[in-house]
């Protein structure tokens, strides 16, 4: 289990949930756990949405201190660092979306890399239109690589269409997800699906799948 | 895979206007509409099209009127603050009777304001886009399926009528991803033999223009362009309407409160209230004809803004205050809950009273 995991990719993919699922699994199995918001770019739906579920199971959160307030600042705070000098503790980091979201992550590229100690997943959502296809996906890879001067480590096929998923749409995506794989050279880590979707995914598709909670709720959803 | 995509608000826009035939896109960014530019820069490129970021709201505007004169589908988008500063291009559009798409996903203001949505330019949308007598055609989406469509339907409209139109968004739906369908059958093209685009030494020049010294002229200017104004008050009203029909209490909503108050609807009715919902789909024209008859049989209003209180003066209009209107009103970025819709819901369920 890498020390630093990163989640990173094309925005609207899922990265957010996702690095808020990895770090609350990570703080359940009582690992000490910081979650980084390094989104500089977005200015909803950000991971301090889930601030208060993330604390009190013991993730301590790091996040710009403009994040969801109304001041348009890309600004990160210093104690961002701690990601990088604080090796007693892991980390887990929600990167912006796309290339120029990855900017703000290649300031610590060079330590992460030197400590050598990271696992960066490419989370993506073949049913985003800029992501529909393996190459399409590997463009994405391309640019966010270039920006943060890292390399993906595994792919993660998020693949879903917001309350629409079923089982089969997201099966219907594992072939581009595997083919994404191996044009890129790197494995695909899992699937994530809703929890409620997991059995009838498992019946569709083989590999890994990590069923996960969705923790952005909306009071305008109908 | 699934005909169906996943996209934010602001991308589905932008994809849909591409569909329409939009090939010259003129922005500045502003959150929260930034997508839509930041969409418009990756694909344009590639079908052929233009994205200019300009220098300012206000060149990009200026640009619209250029090409549009040329015939072209023209659009640009911005975020509140954004909107005010291209108002004296709205009112040239007009003047000139140009069409062009025109996108203002609002943020709270007034001034700089926040960064999170709001309905506050409603005023500024179907009253003040700038100077003069004029009108747009404001397009009120509320879900990331109608960004999309209403782009097409936008376009068709400005066409149509040599208006400008207006979708009038909010953050919330500029930010939001839906699965969104993206096929949308045949695309209304229209004649322009107004535009400015060359004689080919054939016929007399067309001349795009706002200017007019001669008052008795200019005059009859205006009365020809509202006489268009009327058809589009009688033609394009639209409206959904939701569970109306036994209707004590009735909501009118658009936009992202809309989706909240058929939550709150849901919740009176489980307690027995007879509660219903008018979604303006049109904002200019207000859809006076639904709201008015809605006033025959229910009881009271409520008008459910992210606003200090302002489509609420359309609501008492249209019913010629002949019943109670309440409001249920957040403003600054904040979104009613539907409890507090509920409340007011509640509340008007007391007053008021068959004739």
């Amino acid at each position: 289990m890498a020390r630093v995991v990163l989640f990173s990719g094309h925005y609207g993919s899922g990265k957010t949930n996702l690095a808020a699922e990895y770090a609350l699994h990570l703080a359940e199995q009582g690992t000490a756990v910081s979650l980084a918001d390094l989104d500089i770019v977005n200015p909803y739906f950000r991971a301090k949405d889930a601030r208060d579920v993330l604390e009190r199971a013991g993730v301590r959160f790091i996040s710009s201190p403009y994040a969801n307030s109304n001041v348009d600042t890309p600004a990160l705070p210093a104690e961002s660092y701690s990601i990088i000098h604080d090796r007693s503790r892991h980390a887990v980091v929600d990167v912006g979306g796309d290339d120029r979201g990855a900017l703000a992550l290649g300031r610590y590229a060079r330590s992460i890399a030197e400590e050598g100690d990271y696992a960066m997943y490419l989370v993506a959502n073949f049913y985003r239109p800029l992501t529909r296809s393996a190459a399409a996906l590997d463009e994405v890879r391309r640019e966010i690589e270039t920006a943060c001067a890292l390399r993906f480590t595994a792919i993660v096929n998020n693949s879903n269409l917001g309350k629409s998923t079923t089982p089969q749409s997201v099966s219907a995506t594992d072939r581009i997800a595997k083919e994404a794989a191996e044009l890129m050279g790197i494995p695909l880590a899992a699937t994530t699906v809703r929890a409620d979707l997991r059995d009838g995914v498992s019946e569709l598709i083989d590999g890994r799948i990590i069923p996960i909670t969705l923790h952005f709720k909306e009071e305008w959803a109908i | 895979m699934s005909e169906k995509v996943l996209m934010k608000g602001n991308e589905a826009l932008a994809e849909a206007a591409i569909a329409a035939g939009c090939r010259h896109y003129l922005g500045y960014p502003i959150t929260p509409q930034t997508e839509v530019a930041a969409y418009m820069a990756k694909r344009m490129p590639k079908i052929g099209g233009t994205f200019l970021q300009a220098e300012s709201e206000i060149a990009a505007i200026n640009m619209v009127i250029g090409v549009s004169s040329a015939g072209k589908r023209a659009m640009t988008s911005s975020s509140s603050p954004g909107i005010a500063l291209k108002s004296e291009g709205l009112s040239y559009l007009a003047g000139c009777d140009l069409p062009a798409l025109v996108v203002n996903v609002q943020r709270g203001g007034p001034g700089l304001g926040g960064i999170q949505p709001s309905q506050s330019d409603y005023f500024l949308a179907t009253r003040a886009g700038g100077h003069g007598d004029f009108h747009m055609i404001v397009l009120a989406p509320a879900t990331v399926q109608e960004m999309a469509d209403f782009a097409i339907k936008g376009f068709e409209l400005a066409d149509k009528y040599r208006m400008v139109t207006m979708i009038l968004a909010d953050g919330v739906l500029g930010q939001m991803m839906e699965p969104v369908s993206l096929d949308f059958g045949e695309i209304k093209q229209f004649d322009k033999p107004w535009a400015a685009v060359g004689t080919n030494g054939g016929r007399r020049h067309n001349i795009v223009n706002s200017l007019c010294l001669e008052p008795t002229q200019l005059e009859q200017w205006n009365i020809d362009r509202y006489k268009r104004y009327e058809q589009v008050m009688a033609n394009e009203q639209r409206a959904e309407e939701y569970m109306t029909d036994d209707a004590d209490v009735i909501c009118v909503a658009y936009g992202a409160t809309a989706r909240v108050t058929k939550n709150a609807i849901a919740m009176a009715r489980a307690k027995g209230i007879k509660a219903g919902l008018i979604r303006p789909i049109t904002l200019w024209p207000f859809p006076k004809k639904i709201v008015g008859a809605a006033a025959k049989k229910a009881k009271a209003f409520v008008s459910v803004e992210m606003s200090m209180g302002q489509m609420i003066e359309d609501v008492e209009l249209s019913i010629r205050c002949s019943r109670p209107v309440l409001l249920c009103n957040r403003s600054g970025g904040m979104i009613p809950t539907p409890e507090e819709v509920l409340a007011k819901i509640e509340e008007a369920s007391k007053m008021g009273g068959a004739d």
